[in-house]
């Protein structure tokens, strides 16, 4: 498709508007604070309607093919260009990205946390939101990995300046392990460079990702793949994060902003489950066979260690990011089996759990300013003191624990099954093992989710909080939790929406890695 | 007589030498307009100086569209577009020194007039030691870089740290300038001659010589001192701390990268045949001083000894494509060149910030830096960006350096520079462990004192803020803007 006039601009719009934003609002005073609002909010919406008018004008026929694809010289020395472009799997990734941060945007309107500062505030959720579309549309390894690191300053300042009490040490956690994973992905990359050879045995010598998963690592041999993979693995699986590196996320996320926690939830550890479809399995398809049962293996371990986690847990923030954990176990399972049915999974789960731990976050966040805790033992009857907040919880929990006709069922049930019939090459009791421990996983995911509802939903409020009325969800509260609600139910009942436009994309990984299979 | 009348005076390209030459004429008229006018030109000396670095770039401009490489001296002193892309930086780094200077010299109770004479001096020395190519030119340009710089570690002369920062770094630099010249002597007594291009066949062709392999490690050794390298970096951190700020920047950046220009022409150009002495000296080297500085880098409560001992990592990362020298002889001599031009920027652009903070803190614990951000936000984003740069996160210009390194490293390939490539990640993350400390001291924590006045910036010192931040962004966004320069010095200098 020839890309002509105002599409060779889309993509890059939808990626740099926020940053033109965040550099207008810094030059605007600081007293000017509805203005710099105004400018913050304008910019990301300007972005979504971008990324609307690419949605229109995608071509759902050819969801496989990168659309929109811009290619021009930037560090000509290392051979690395300005590639982005878009296709079935980015699409859905990047209006999540896009969708995300207005909402955020206004439910911080009148709730800057402590210490203020709505300026800096906004000028650092604008930059995040840059790097996080970038990293989606970018089709050049290095451009990739700088639009991965953009993600990682904004988000520190977010959490150690607007955080909880502990907030230095939470941020300087989230950024050391994924500053260590990112060292080594660079290398991964580099060895990619170097190493990968086209179908004629000549060295490609190229960061572009459209080359390389063409060559879908021919010429590379099993055991160097294999430890190229594994450094791809430390960078994209301390993002998601996978058990044993997952230890910084329950801190970040308890520490984290509101928002913050939110984008976190909702978008960065997408990057990381994006990183190994777009990037680690095409690229090197006999190193992600051999990998396969052991991601497998850490991902079931994640979604039963998440799940007793939660149970252990006194905070409600806390519990729900070890269910993020488990939940991420479930993406990152569905990854594992290399089938087409279970990647499809697994990106049908991130958009899931995007939209549900995010609108959890988002509960929980309200409920904090309400009561000044999350300690659950002091909460309760939040159905009586604030109805309307306490259904949604209800409503947000029943998607998180995977009711059938809710966005949560898709992304789990399916990830479970594909495990039942892995593909080629992989060992199928293992895999059958892993089923089964996920499915148990499921029920333990049941147990927490409305075990934390009964504690702070159900019965009397809690006599602490007996003089205090509680305010029940506010007017900003509603147009930024909305979309949320409704995309949960929306894609519930109507998974197609996701599977249709990924499942070509998804085919197109699994052929190359099932022809390698085959070959061996 | 007999030999007085058949020495015949070599050919000189005035050309070639103009920039050297402007740089002697500047010097030598501040010293003369000091003389004539006295006091009443101390206003004027800054200006001067900084006019003389500026017109020092008009004929290596010349000379850089000319493009024809120039050999004087039988090979001792070459001017092709390596040296001048290096003199360039010097003279750039120097240009943002003297910015920085103006005000610190002038309020304090310091010399002026021979203050800028004597950083002129030094910048002719490392301008010099670009284009050698000979042991004797090699060492007369340290010394005449050096020697200045000792006088200005102590130029704050009542103060006892800053007598204590040049008697330090006279000692050790001079004991360094020993064991380089014995090593020389031998180098020289095997193979007959001072130029390079001669040593470097004698070299390769005796191979089994230990006098060879002691001559080559105690020159190196030398230049491993002046780039304060571990273990022979113990001056850095008090020299750096007693000297004054303006002179710790130039210490920091524009001396260690002599020292580093003069490694690169050893290793590449006198000693292509020796990998296997050299590379395990610099493997060794190299790990050791990322990590012993990374990890004493962690321990300081003083942002100018951490800023020292940081610098002392990152001459570690610089130093790590010496040891892929022979197996990936271009990119390793590119990732040096780009690191060395982005080093300069970022690390002195980090100075600058601590002599603005220090102007209204009078202090330089990393303590008093509480709550910069609420009452300074345009500093805490200048040293946020500068950090970052310095830890290698993009989009500050740092991580196109470290990613030299990770490429020449892999382009080499083999267990052992795959092992150095985990060396350097893991001191990534170390490194970022204490530059987040003065993030953090920036923007998570309280105002020590309570005192949220403004610091107000001065004309010269925003100079120098605005152009290292430029610099820094750009070669963070647009890397090809230094990589092309580290590219064309390649191909001058291995003759590509």
């Amino acid at each position: 498709m020839e890309v002509t006039g105002f599409d060779t601009w889309v993509l890059s719009l939808a990626v740099f508007l926020p940053l033109v934003g965040a550099l207008v609002i810094m030059l605007i005073p600081k007293a000017y604070e509805s203005e710099l609002k105004l400018v913050a909010l304008g910019s990301s919406l300007l972005a979504l309607v971008v990324g609307a008018y690419i949605a229109i004008q995608f071509d759902y026929g050819a969801a496989g093919d990168l659309q929109f694809v811009v290619d021009k010289g930037w560090i000509d020395v290392i051979n690395s260009r300005y590639i982005v472009g878009l296709d079935g799997l980015s699409l859905p990734l990047l209006l999540l990205s896009l969708v995300v941060v207005p909402l955020c945007l206004i439910y911080s309107w009148n709730h800057i946390p402590e210490p203020g500062n709505p300026k800096a505030f906004f000028v650092l959720i604008l930059i995040l939101s840059t790097g996080m579309n970038g990293s989606f549309v970018a089709q050049d390894m290095i451009l990739f990995f700088v639009f991965f690191e953009v993600v990682l300053l904004p988000m520190y300042f977010l959490i150690g300046v607007w955080g909880g009490e502990d907030r230095r040490y939470a941020s300087l956690k989230f950024f050391l392990y994924t500053l260590f994973g990112s060292a080594l992905m660079i290398i991964s990359f580099l060895a990619l460079f170097f190493l990968s050879k086209d179908a004629s045995g000549e060295l490609l010598n190229t960061f572009d990702m459209r080359i390389l998963t063409d060559a879908a690592g021919v010429g590379i041999i099993k055991s160097t793949q294999v430890w190229i993979f594994a450094g791809l693995f430390m960078g994209f699986g301390i993002k998601v994060p996978m058990f044993p590196f997952h230890t910084w996320l329950p801190d970040a996320h308890t520490q984290a902003p509101t928002v913050g926690s939110v984008i976190l939830a909702a978008v960065l550890l997408k990057l990381g489950t994006y990183g190994f479809v777009r990037i680690a399995i095409p690229f090197l398809p006999e190193g992600a066979i051999a990998w396969a049962p052991w991601i497998g293996l850490l991902a079931v371990i994640g979604i039963i260690y998440g799940a007793l986690g939660c149970l252990a847990q006194k905070d409600m923030k806390r519990l729900i990011a070890f269910s993020s954990v488990a939940h991420m176990g479930f993406v990152m399972l569905g990854i594992a089996t290399l089938t087409d049915f279970g990647i499809n999974a697994a990106i049908f789960g991130m958009i899931a759990h995007g939209l549900i731990t995010g609108m959890l976050f988002f509960v929980a966040g309200s409920v904090k300013e309400r009561y000044h805790t999350l300690e659950i033992s002091r909460l309760g009857g939040l159905l009586k003191s604030a109805p309307r907040m306490g259904w949604i919880l209800g409503f947000a929990s029943m998607a998180s624990l995977g009711l059938p006709g809710l966005a949560g069922f898709w992304g789990e049930f399916p990830a479970i099954l594909s495990a039942y019939n892995p593909g080629a090459g992989m060992p199928e009791e293992t895999f059958r093992t892993y089923m089964v421990i996920a499915a148990i996983g499921t029920v333990l995911a049941a147990g927490y989710l409305l075990w934390l509802y009964q504690r702070t939903a159900f019965g009397e409020p809690p006599e602490e909080f007996a003089g205090h009325s509680i305010a029940d969800v506010n007017r900003d509260e509603w147009i930024a939790w909305m979309p949320f609600l409704v995309g949960i139910v929306l894609f519930g009942i109507w998974p197609n929406l996701i599977f249709n436009v990924t499942d070509d994309v998804v085919s197109g990984i699994t052929a190359s890695v099932e022809a390698i299979a085959a070959g061996n | 007589m007999d030999v007085l009348l058949a020495f015949t005076r070599p050919a000189l390209d005035w050309h070639a030498l103009a920039p050297e030459l402007t740089l002697l004429a500047f010097g030598t008229l501040i010293t003369v307009v000091d003389i004539i006018w006295d006091d009443r030109s101390k206003q004027a000396m800054p200006t001067l100086a900084g006019m003389g670095l500026l017109a020092t770039l008009v004929p290596i401009l010349t000379l850089a569209v000319d493009g024809t490489e120039r050999s004087m001296f039988a090979g001792a002193y070459v001017v092709d577009d390596f040296s001048l892309v290096l003199k360039a930086l010097f003279l750039i780094s120097g240009y943002i020194v003297i910015l920085m200077s103006v005000d610190y010299i002038r309020e304090g109770d310091y010399y002026e007039n021979e203050y800028y004479t004597l950083m002129l001096t030094s910048l002719l020395g490392m301008v010099m030691i670009s284009s050698s190519r000979d042991l004797v030119s090699v060492f007369v340009a340290l010394e005449l870089l050096s020697i200045p710089a000792y006088m200005l570690a102590a130029w704050r002369k009542g103060g006892p740290r800053s007598n204590e920062a040049g008697l330090k770094y006279y000692l050790m630099g001079v004991f360094a300038s020993a064991v380089m010249l014995y090593g020389m002597s031998l180098v020289y007594g095997l193979a007959g001659s001072t130029t390079f291009n001669a040593i470097a066949q004698s070299m390769a062709t005796d191979t089994t010589n230990p006098i060879a392999i002691l001559g080559i490690l105690f020159i190196l050794i030398g230049f491993a001192f002046k780039v304060s390298a571990v273990p022979f970096h113990t001056w850095a951190p008090d020299t750096y701390e007693g000297a004054p700020t303006p002179v710790t920047a130039f210490l920091a950046v524009a001396s260690k990268a002599a020292g580093m220009v003069a490694l690169i022409q050893l290793v590449f150009v006198a000693f292509p045949g020796r990998d296997d002495v050299v590379q395990p000296f610099f493997w060794v080297i190299s790990a050791l001083t990322m990590t012993i500085g990374n990890l004493i880098a962690l321990r300081q409560n003083n942002i100018v000894r951490l800023l020292a001992y940081s610098g002392v990592a990152q001459g570690g990362f610089m130093l790590v494509p010496f040891a892929v020298a022979a197996e990936a002889p271009a990119r390793a001599f590119e990732a040096v060149v780009i690191y060395l031009a982005i080093y300069a920027f970022m690390n002195l652009g980090a100075f600058a910030v601590v002599l603005a903070v220090a102007r209204k803190t009078r202090s330089g614990e990393i303590d008093s830096y509480g709550g910069l951000f609420q009452y300074a936000p345009g500093l805490a984003v200048a040293m946020t960006i500068f950090l970052a740069a310095l830890a290698g996160i993009p989009p500050a210009g740092g991580w196109f350096a470290k990613f030299g390194l990770f490429r020449a490293l892999l382009d080499a390939g083999g267990s052992w520079a795959a092992a150095l490539g985990v060396v350097v990640a893991v001191n990534t993350v170390i490194a970022f462990a204490y530059y987040a400390r003065i993030l953090v001291q920036m923007w998570f924590q309280p105002i020590p004192d309570g005192d949220d006045r403004p610091i107000a910036v001065t004309g010269s010192l925003g100079a120098a803020l605005t152009v290292t931040i430029a610099a820094t962004m750009a070669f963070g966004v647009l890397p090809g803007l230094v990589g092309h320069f580290g590219e064309v010095s390649v191909l001058s200098a291995l003759g590509g």
